[in-house]
């Protein structure tokens, strides 16, 4: 069930709604990664890595990779004006201390009370966390994008998460290619539906309940 | 170029400090920063049981992957080691031990060995029993953290840019990333970089990491790994 390279796309050019101009955002792997070919020409956002570098700007082409400017996952970027460089420590104080805005990031699971599970799957994948519980625990806006369900057809977004929890009640909003959830004190609010979707389908394919908006925005495909 | 303080050293020289058993510390994230010589002197010279700190353990066949990959070392300290499945194969046989800390804190546990500092108190990954377990409370102001215990090793190594002959050190963009760290909290620290300068050549508002913290400085032969996205 995996997603045609035009969900992924809906999904990141919805998640970049959520950045205004001057925000510090920090970008997981996947579907985030895609986030920045939809904003603005002219918006100034100083994308944020953890291994030290604040303004990357977009990959370099074919050939002009520098192969000591790279993101936290190892592959080459550029750096925007603006940019700089810092050692890991500060880059992660840049985190805990709030002044990363959002933190746009791909999940294996959601709970109703925006749980977060995306590092582990006890007995088949041990990779570390990573940055991922700073990040989870400290940016001022954690939004998910994901698939709504697993290859397997299960859901993602659940009432409690089976996996291990990267961070307890961190998530804001939860963009899938069926909806976009808030989450709210009361937990899940569904706010905006992707055409072709409706209630219906998306109610069948969420584990947990969940609050419906008294205006839905419908997004055309 | 003259060597005023004698820190300026060879590969076989340096090769001395390491030993079988002994706590390593390495700079690099994702191997960009890791330096290669050292490494590939560690791996010639036989060097096993090895308790690997830093980052992340590497590719397979980059950075402080290759030592990881043949088996050098017996425990990792690290965030991550998704982009190694080989270390990852070796600690579901039991033959290689992790303890991982989440990014930001390993960081910071590093630097405050750099610095002289016991331990830190963090509020990071409290509700995860793999990051919480076995370690002590703090109750500061009526709001609970852990007590995150400062990592000092016997050798740390690091890549550099540019050293001059006291060790100061400036590094290549975002290849600094846990190296400034790392080069504070060895023991003995040892700096291969890409291009050593005469004393007085280094801007002093430019330098990153103070020599004093570096005791032996050794010329790299470059980075002879295919980056994963070559």
């Amino acid at each position: 069930m995996g997603l045609g390279v035009d969900f992924r796309n809906t999904i990141a050019k919805r998640a970049a709604e959520e950045i205004h101009n001057g925000m510090v955002v920090n970008l997981g792997i996947g579907i985030p990664s895609l986030v920045p070919n939809h904003l603005p020409k002219n918006m100034m956002v100083m994308f944020h890595a953890e291994n030290g570098i604040t303004g990357m700007g977009p990959s370099p082409e074919k050939g002009m990779e520098d192969e000591n400017l790279c993101n936290a996952g190892g592959f080459p970027v550029t750096l925007n004006p603006g940019g700089s460089y810092c050692d890991s420590a500060v880059a992660f104080g840049m985190i805990r201390r709030g002044r990363v805005d959002i933190t746009i990031l791909g999940s294996l699971q959601v709970s109703a009370q925006g749980d977060l599970a995306n590092w582990i799957v006890p007995g088949k994948k041990v990779p570390g966390m990573g940055g991922a519980m700073e990040l989870a625990q400290k940016a001022r806006k954690v939004i998910v994008l994901m698939n709504h369900c697993d290859k397997a057809g299960n859901p993602k977004i659940v009432t409690s998460c089976t996996l291990p929890l990267t961070s307890a009640a961190c998530v804001d909003m939860i963009i899938t290619e069926l909806a976009v959830f808030k989450v709210t004190p009361d937990g899940l609010l569904l706010t905006e539906l992707f055409a072709p979707y409706d209630l219906q389908i998306v109610a069948n394919r969420t584990e947990c309940d969940f609050m419906v908006s008294d205006t839905i925005r419908k997004i055309a495909n | 170029m003259e060597n005023p303080f004698g820190k300026i050293t060879t590969l076989e020289k340096v090769l001395e400090l390491f030993s079988n058993g002994m706590t390593l510390m390495f700079g690099g994230f994702g191997g960009v920063g890791t330096p290669p010589t050292l490494i590939d002197g560690i791996l010639e010279k036989g060097i096993r049981d090895i308790t690997l700190i830093g980052n992340d353990t590497g590719f397979p066949h980059i950075g402080i992957g290759k030592l990881v990959s043949q088996e050098r070392a017996v425990k990792v300290i690290a965030s991550h080691i998704g982009s190694n499945p080989i270390a990852g194969k070796l600690m579901h046989e039991g033959r290689l031990e992790v303890e991982f800390s989440p990014q930001g804190i390993l960081a910071e546990r590093i630097r405050a060995g750099g610095v002289g500092l016991p331990a830190i108190l963090s509020d990071i990954g409290m509700d995860n029993e793999l990051v919480s377990k076995n370690k002590p409370h703090f109750l500061l102001n009526g709001k609970d953290y852990l007590i995150e215990t400062a990592l000092t090793a016997e050798v740390s190594i690091v890549y550099a840019k540019k050293a001059d002959p006291y060790g100061n050190l400036i590094y290549d963009k975002s290849a600094r990333n846990t190296n400034p760290l790392v080069a504070m909290a060895g023991d003995i620290t040892i700096a291969e970089v890409e291009e050593i300068v005469p004393l007085g050549s280094l801007d002093p508002d430019e330098i990153i990491t103070p020599g004093v913290f570096v005791d032996h400085i050794i010329p790299s032969k470059g980075v002879n790994w295919k980056w994963a996205w070559e």
